[in-house]
């Protein structure tokens, strides 16, 4: 059976109070992330809002060790603890790797490409708000066609965002998972699967950001639900090469009507001066790489 | 009396690194190739794939990754190693402050070599110098005896303290280079190192924040404590240092009692006791000056040579007692902080200085990228020295030893 909000465990790793922004979804992924790890892990985080939410000297936030690391340093940092911990025979804590967009698809890219080519004992979770949040909301190489940046003020971002997951699968990796903090209980049945997986396991995680988003605190669960209703974000996962979508995109599979990605962005002030070219242009991306994920989807089912 | 003399193996300086790593018995190993550093991690390798040593090997894709390994590694709970040279270090150089102020005992080889551009995979001392101010113990070797047994002690001297170790050999002169090496037994090792107690812990029942955002003024922790402010750990760094001084003299002699073989501490010295010219170097030069000293004494100069092993932390009380009696002091720099002169010749300078010793001290630098240096070279900077301080009153600008413009 499906984890929901009523079969959750109710052990929590995340105290009261913490210093995220109001309405930040990173609480949210980490609250079932550790969840479903029973708390029985190790974080490595780099300069992110992580960082932030985990809290300053002396005081902390959570209940699971933290590591921070350098900003490029996560997957190098927890390749470390993995050996060492395979060293001392405590391979039962799992070694989480948790950063932003920046921290994985920029400036950390290399650090995973590395261990995930290793296939070190790591699972790396990627939180994606789509931009540099923690140092003012600048342009990502995750940032979405369109979106203003304050390193993009006017004419907002002009190209697509890497395909992260993707670009994790060239690296033939045992497990990749695509999450939102709009479907909780996907997320927590998806670490649980990762969690049993030895090796390097990838997690990609639409992460709205009401501050550079620029929507109301209150509808980051909304917003996370519209990514995936619009078909912007897509939840899936990769099982040693096997593809399939899953929740509330599985279910989606099934229809031919849905609404237009302009349901998603004109909640959000960083798309409120996009224009319809660009607009169309995200639509037609939507269609295409909706258009690939079913027929994957089927294609692998029927294998 | 006859004295049992072991025998001896010809290797190189890497091959001598690598043999104190194994006999340290690391755990786990991250490094990336940069000639001249590459036979230590291949020799390393070889230990851990055939089981000569039980470790894990992280073939990282970056030197940067190789230091991240080995800070993840430590912080868990095991004594680890890497080693590099100059663009790798540089490429190191976000984490190697990371080490540092994480207070990590985490000992690494660097053999040194030119930085780069132009390109050069000679040897000058310019990459570990050029790091000096992350936070690192640096101690510097002249022979590969002194390298197998200064990792040793290095080991020690970092899990004591709580700092980081840079053990620097020359590149090739040593790196490269075959000499003979006596390698202790294990059991001596075993008995001189004992085994890696981490004083951190990465544990889900005791769960810690390890190295969050901290302020510049203390704060109060949940049950009311005051903590430290980030000043304050910088503040413990450095007595850290200053409490080297002494575990470095004291990881000498007891490996001295152990062995058979002192090295000096924090300095070395030859025919000091009447010199009034003292030369002054760190690493292969130092021993080159030994030599230079012979010559200038066959001429009568009473010249000596005070060969610097401690670099950072800088030994300066030690240098003012052991230069007391010097009219000059001679400083030759494998290195530069441009615009002003070789980073050695300085700190003797301001040694002497704050010791009110009115000591002249010229510095030349010597052997930029792989440069030859002959001990004539070094004898007659030397003589050019004396001849200046004869003649003028003006301060002697820096000299370029070998230079053909």
């Amino acid at each position: 059976m499906a984890t929901n909000a009523l079969n959750l465990p109710e052990n929590e790793y995340l105290l009261p109070g913490n210093r995220a922004c109001a309405g930040c979804s990173v609480g949210i992924v980490f609250r079932h992330l550790s969840k479903a790890l029973e708390g029985k892990a190790i974080f490595v985080v780099p300069a992110s809002c992580f960082t932030v939410l985990c809290g300053m000297y002396p005081t902390a936030s959570v209940t699971v060790p933290v590591m921070n690391s350098v900003f490029p340093g996560t997957a190098a940092c927890a390749s470390g603890i993995a050996a060492s911990l395979k060293k001392q025979g405590r391979e039962d804590i799992t070694v989480v790797a948790m950063a932003g967009d920046g921290g994985t698809a920029d400036i950390g890219i290399q650090g995973l490409s590395g261990a995930a080519e290793r296939n070190a004992n790591v699972f790396f979770v990627c939180y994606d708000n789509e931009a540099y949040m923690n140092t003012g909301t600048q342009r990502s190489g995750l940032t979405p066609l369109g979106a203003r940046t304050s390193t993009t003020p006017t004419l907002g971002k002009g190209q697509f965002p890497k395909d992260m997951p993707a670009i994790v699968e060239a690296h033939d990796v045992p497990y990749i998972a695509t999450a939102s903090p709009g479907y909780p209980g996907d997320l927590y049945d998806k670490v649980r699967k990762a969690r049993a997986i030895f090796g390097t396991r990838y997690m990609h995680i639409n992460a709205p950001c009401p501050a550079g988003w620029q929507f109301a605190p209150g509808q980051t669960v909304a917003m996370a639900k519209s990514a995936v209703e619009t078909r912007a974000f897509i939840l899936y996962e990769i099982e040693n090469g096997k593809f399939r979508l899953t929740g509330r995109s599985l279910a989606l599979a099934g229809k031919d009507k849905f609404p237009g990605i302009s349901e998603f962005l004109r909640h959000q002030g960083r798309f409120s001066k996009l224009d319809e070219a660009l607009a169309a242009q995200l639509q037609a991306r939507v269609e295409e790489r909706w258009r690939q994920a079913v027929a994957r989807h089927i294609a692998c089912e029927q294998q | 009396m006859t004295v049992e003399t072991k025998s001896a193996v010809v290797i190189t300086g890497n091959k001598a690194a690598a043999e104190a790593a194994r006999l340290a018995r690391v755990e786990v190993v991250a490094a990336y190739p940069i000639t001249p550093q590459s036979p230590v991690v291949e020799a390393l390798a070889k230990y851990i794939e055939t089981g000569d040593l039980d470790a894990e090997f992280i073939t990282v894709e970056s030197e940067h990754s190789a230091m991240g390994v080995c800070i993840g590694a430590a912080t868990a709970g095991s004594r680890v190693f890497t080693a590099s040279s100059a663009n790798g270090l540089a490429y190191m150089c976000e984490q190697l402050s990371w080490v540092a102020g994480s207070r990590l005992p985490i000992v690494m080889g660097c053999a040194n070599r030119a930085m780069s551009a132009p390109w050069s995979v000679l040897n000058d001392q310019q990459d570990s110098m050029s790091q000096r101010d992350q936070g690192w113990i640096q101690l510097f070797c002249r022979n590969n005896q002194e390298i197998l047994d200064t990792f040793l002690q290095a080991f020690r001297i970092a899990e004591q303290v709580k700092l980081p170790v840079m053990v620097c050999y020359d590149g090739y002169i040593l790196s490269h280079t075959v000499m003979p090496v006596e390698i202790p037994d294990q059991e001596e090792v075993d008995a001189y190192l004992p085994p890696y107690a981490a004083h951190t812990a990465l544990d889900p029942a005791a769960p810690r924040n390890i190295n969050p955002v901290t302020l510049a003024d203390p704060r109060l922790n949940g049950e009311g404590v005051l903590c430290h402010g980030y000043m304050e750990f910088r503040y413990l760094m450095e007595q850290a240092h200053q409490e080297a001084l002494d575990v470095i003299v004291k990881a000498d002699e007891e490996f001295g009692a152990r062995f058979g073989r002192r090295w000096g501490g924090l300095t070395w010295s030859y025919q000091l006791d009447d010199a009034d010219t003292v030369l002054i170097a760190a690493g292969s030069l130092a021993g080159e000056a030994t030599i230079s000293a012979d010559m200038l004494r066959e001429e009568g100069v009473r010249a000596g040579v005070l060969g610097l092993r401690a670099y950072r932390p800088f030994p300066a009380d030690s240098l003012a007692e052991q230069l007391k009696q010097a009219k000059r002091v001679i400083v030759f720099d494998k290195s530069l902080s441009y615009g002003y002169g070789g980073p050695i010749c300085m700190d003797v300078r301001a040694t002497l200085q704050r010791h009110k010793m009115a000591t002249d001290v010229d510095g030349y630098i010597a052997g930029l990228g792989g440069r030859d240096i002959k001990a004539r070279e070094l004898a007659a900077a030397t003589r050019e020295s004396i001849a200046w301080a004869a003649k003028r009153h003006a301060p002697k600008p820096t000299g370029w030893i070998n230079l053909q413009l």
